[in-house]
């Protein structure tokens, strides 16, 4: 008996291992193969152009090249930051050396004013393109429910997002800058100035597709639930949430995906623009120095601002999973 | 005033125009009919002809132009579980449960009269009584579309209405589902002796279903063409009344009313009429 069990036994193994492999080699040429595939080809594109391109600040750079400098960023960040610790000891050593002496001493405790390092704009820009995107949001979900919801508001808000809408953030620049050096006076700032004028830029486009989205999302939920709603006489508050935002929440995220992408692209021009702190300065800085390395550097930044980019928006795609009800959207 | 047993559900010389910008349509007028209490009643009528919108102003959800609907005594202003509808499309909250769609209604029409267990008693035993209480924690993607209508009517149902209101619930299924669908509506209806109102363009379904059919004529200001008591034993069985000479007498009845009487005979008239009405038929729906 087991004599005739084993063969169909090892030839269903076989089956499976043969659907296994199938299996992942589909996935592989799917979901790793192809996307490697364009990588490489674009790499090679890259590497024979640049080889091709010579600029006043020298042969524009290649993929190598690129790859070398990020390195280079990343040292000069680790010594900075050694730099740091080293100013903060002795600092630490010097007070304590003044306290022993004299316990009543004044000790005065400085912060470290090295320069900025690449990282350092790379987080400076993500905390602003954050704030400013999470202000806009603020504004924009409660005005759109209202604009989704009474036509009279819509009509009352539609002129203003027309004309506002399509004005670049960037000519508002230099009003928001004078208007938050007048407004914004503290002794103690809890943001710095420059933080606010580019935040508040991102803000000013974070708003539109987001408020657009809203609204859209709001007034085209399905008139049968609307009049559910209607039969079963829920309260104005619970019909907006039990009914209105679960049905809006789809469009809701389209408008932030929008909001933030844009919003991203423009707050590194913003920095350009204004020599703001963050990867958009480091840009400007870099091509005004004019090394050798610039381009090469400058590179970095762009493919550094390619992948922040592409995961704000795996981010809000997450946060939209978690908290959508229609899991079963095609989400890109 | 007093209502007779007569006249449970009375629909009193109902109009309703719909603005369009050619001036205002007639859709409806001196639409008249009344049901008893407990009454299985059907309107029947070509697409098109306003069958929805009396259903949409008995509901509430439109205002009549003139004219009124008076249910137990009481005239109806605005939309009420009194008068809960079944949709055509189920309507169903996709983010929301089998049991929690159920809840939904039930939540909100017995907030103070029940307590939270009861409330959880009476969804279950809704879901129950349309033999879903298998799928209670479900989504409505989940289930298929006739498990989402019977979901539907137990959300419905849910809100002990006065009067059922449903608006073709079964015109989205297979013939199968829509078989068994009828007959369970038709069993509930008989436990618990529901006044209903059903919307169909199924001569079978009115006259297997129903008490009473109101045959409504074409729009535009269609009106009640005919009505038709069905006076056949119930329960009543689909397979035996299909050689029942009664039952074919009444089918024959309602076809004559709807393909000799209005519409076909009068091919050239009844194009121009839907010519006339398709412009303004979109316009109404907008309003809507």
């Amino acid at each position: 008996m087991s004599a005739t069990s084993e063969p169909t036994q090892i030839g269903k193994l076989e089956q499976g291992l043969h659907q296994l492999t199938r299996a992942l080699f589909s996935i592989d040429l799917r979901n790793m193969l192809l996307p490697l595939l364009g990588i490489i080809a674009f790499l090679a594109l890259w590497s024979a152009a640049a080889s091709r391109i010579d600029t006043s600040l020298g042969q524009f750079p290649g993929p190598s090249k690129v790859y070398q400098q990020a390195g280079t960023l990343w040292e000069e960040h680790q010594q900075e930051r050694d730099k740091a610790t080293a100013f903060y000891e002795r600092q630490e050593q010097r007070n304590a050396k003044k306290l022993a002496k004299n316990p009543e001493a004044n000790i005065k405790i400085r912060k470290y004013t090295g320069k900025e390092t690449y990282f350092d704009q790379i987080a400076t820009s993500l905390k602003t393109v954050m704030f400013g995107f999470l202000i806009a949001s603020l504004i924009a979900i409660p005005l759109g429910l209202a604009c989704g919801l009474s036509d009279s508001i819509y009509k009352a808000v539609n002129p203003l997002i027309q004309v506002f809408k399509p004005v670049s953030p960037l000519a508002w620049l230099p009003l928001i800058t004078m208007v938050v050096s007048a407004v914004y006076v503290s002794d103690d700032p809890m943001f710095e100035k420059s933080f606010l004028n580019s935040a508040f830029t991102v803000t000013l486009c974070c708003l539109w597709p987001t408020l657009i989205n809203t609204a859209v999302g709001v007034a085209n939920v399905d008139k049968d639930l609307l009049n559910v709603s209607r039969v079963i006489k829920l309260p104005t508050f619970k019909h907006i949430q039990k009914i209105v935002l679960p049905a809006s929440v789809p469009m809701v995220f389209t408008g932030l995906r929008l909001s933030l992408a844009t919003g991203w692209m423009v707050l590194i021009a913003a920095e350009m623009l204004s020599q703001n702190p963050g990867l958009g300065k480091f840009v400007w800085d870099e091509f005004q120095n004019g090394s050798s390395n610039s381009l090469a550097r400058i590179m970095v930044a762009v493919v550094t601002i390619g992948v922040i980019g592409f995961v704000l928006d795996r981010l809000i795609l997450v946060l939209q999973k978690s908290l959508s009800w229609d899991k079963n959207a095609v989400l890109r | 005033m007093t209502t007779t047993p007569d006249k449970f559900l009375e629909i009193s010389k109902v109009g309703i125009d719909f603005p369009t910008a050619n001036g205002p349509y007639t859709a409806l007028k001196d639409v008249n009919f009344f049901i008893r209490e407990g009454e299985f009643a059907s309107i029947i009528g070509h697409s098109g002809c306003g069958k929805s919108t009396v259903l949409n102003i008995i509901a509430g959800l439109y205002q009549a132009t003139s004219g009124g609907v008076i249910l137990d005594g009481r005239e109806v202003k605005d939309p009420g579980p009194d008068r809960a509808v079944v949709f055509q499309s189920h309507a169903l909250m996709p983010w929301l449960s089998v049991f929690d769609n159920v809840g939904l209604a039930v939540e909100q029409v017995f907030r103070d009269s029940k307590t939270k267990a009861e409330r959880r008693e009476w969804i279950e035993h809704n879901l129950r009584l349309v033999k879903m209480e298998h799928a209670m924690r479900k989504m409505p993607h989940e289930i298929s579309g006739g498990m989402k209508q019977r979901v539907g009517i137990a959300r419905c149902l849910a809100m002990q209405p006065k009067v059922m209101l449903m608006d073709e619930p079964f015109g989205a299924l297979d013939a199968l589902t829509r078989a068994n669908l009828q007959d369970s509506v038709m069993e509930i209806q008989k436990e618990l002796n529901t006044t209903i109102i059903l919307i169909t363009h199924d001569v079978d379904e009115a006259v297997l279903m129903s008490d009473k059919i109101v045959m409504m004529s074409n729009g535009p200001a269609a009106k009640v063409g005919e009505l038709l008591e069905v006076d056949l034993p119930r329960p009543r069985e689909r397979v035996a009344l299909s050689k029942d000479d009664q039952f074919n007498h009444y089918r024959q009845q309602v076809l004559s009313f709807l393909y000799e009487k209005k519409g076909v005979v009068d091919f050239d008239s009844a194009k121009r009429k839907a010519k006339e009405s398709s412009e303004p038929s979109i316009a109404a729906e907008k309003v809507s």
